[in-house]
């Protein structure tokens, strides 16, 4: 998994999808925006993350989740 | 068509949705509706940790600056391991300092490979051959190229491509022989006989009423 490691801890490009999440950002291309990745790496990284349980889904919209807080405080 | 081991795989033609994958790649599992919006090269090489692949992703990864100018994603495949390309892209930053910065599909059960039609077993009945697949934003093929094992791929073209097909949607025109950008465009050629007449009197130049160049 890219955003995940196989201990279950996000990496650094998934910490950042994490806090931009946090920020009450929610969209795969506000998400790409704001943390510099490409466009296909956000929409990938969200679905790791929501397969993970550290954010949820929506429609198109992305949030996180308690755990997913946890991971970053 | 193509017959491999038994089965008929449908090949991907020009102008026809791109088929759907999903699968592991060096960036983690990847999907292609996760392209959407933006145009993709796939291409495949045979194997890793092969002279004439290596002077592709080298060359692959010097382009892709100018790639995502044009807003090109790029991903290579091939049936090796993802272990193996993660140590082959590692080995060839060591060695030659070029980061490879685009995923890379690891296609051991080949679904991707036979899909795009990949595997041409009168030249490698395992391997796949070297595939450029240009894929538009909307997720149609728009180019097809193939190159046997022996030869790299020009990069110069394959940005040609890119450059000529995105002026041809962007102003409905379409590129002669050799075009490069700002040379002169092809008009489309007039469909009825009142649209050559007046082809000729619009300032065009024209050899004749069927073919004739704009500046853009």
């Amino acid at each position: 998994m890219a955003c995940i490691s196989p201990d279950g801890k996000p990496t650094e490009s998934g910490v950042k999808m994490l806090r931009a999440l946090n920020s009450g950002l929610g969209f795969p291309e506000e998400i790409a925006k704001d943390t510099g990745l490409p466009l296909f790496k956000a929409r990938s990284g969200l679905r790791e993350l929501t397969q993970a349980g550290l954010a949820s889904q929506k429609d198109d919209k992305y949030g996180i989740t308690n755990k997913g807080t946890e991971l970053i405080e | 068509m193509e017959e491999v081991k038994g089965q008929v795989i449908s090949l991907p033609r020009l102008g026809e949705p791109a088929p759907a994958f999903e699968a592991v790649t060096t960036h983690g599992v990847l999907k292609l509706e996760d392209f959407k919006g933006s145009w993709l090269i796939l291409f495949s090489h045979p194997a890793d940790f092969t002279p004439v692949c290596t002077t592709e992703f080298i060359a692959f990864a010097e382009i892709h600056p100018d790639l995502q100018k044009r807003g090109v994603e790029l991903v290579g495949l091939s049936v090796d391991s993802v272990s193996s390309h993660i140590a082959w892209v590692r080995n060839v930053e060591e060695k030659t300092g070029v980061k490879i910065p685009f995923p890379v599909i690891a296609d051991l059960s080949k679904e991707v490979s036979l899909a795009y039609g990949m595997i041409h077993p009168g030249q490698s009945a395992t391997a796949t051959v070297r595939c450029v697949f240009i894929i538009d934003d909307k997720q149609i093929i728009r180019t097809i190229l193939y190159y046997p094992l022996t030869t790299g791929r020009n990069m110069d073209e394959i940005l040609r491509i890119i450059d000529a097909l995105q002026t041809t949607d962007a102003n409905a025109v379409a590129t002669p022989a050799n075009w490069r950008p700002g040379d002169m465009v092809v008009v489309p050629p007039p469909n009825t006989q009142e649209m050559a007449e007046e082809r000729v009197k619009q300032g065009y130049e024209c050899v004749d009423w069927y073919l004739c160049k704009k500046k853009l």
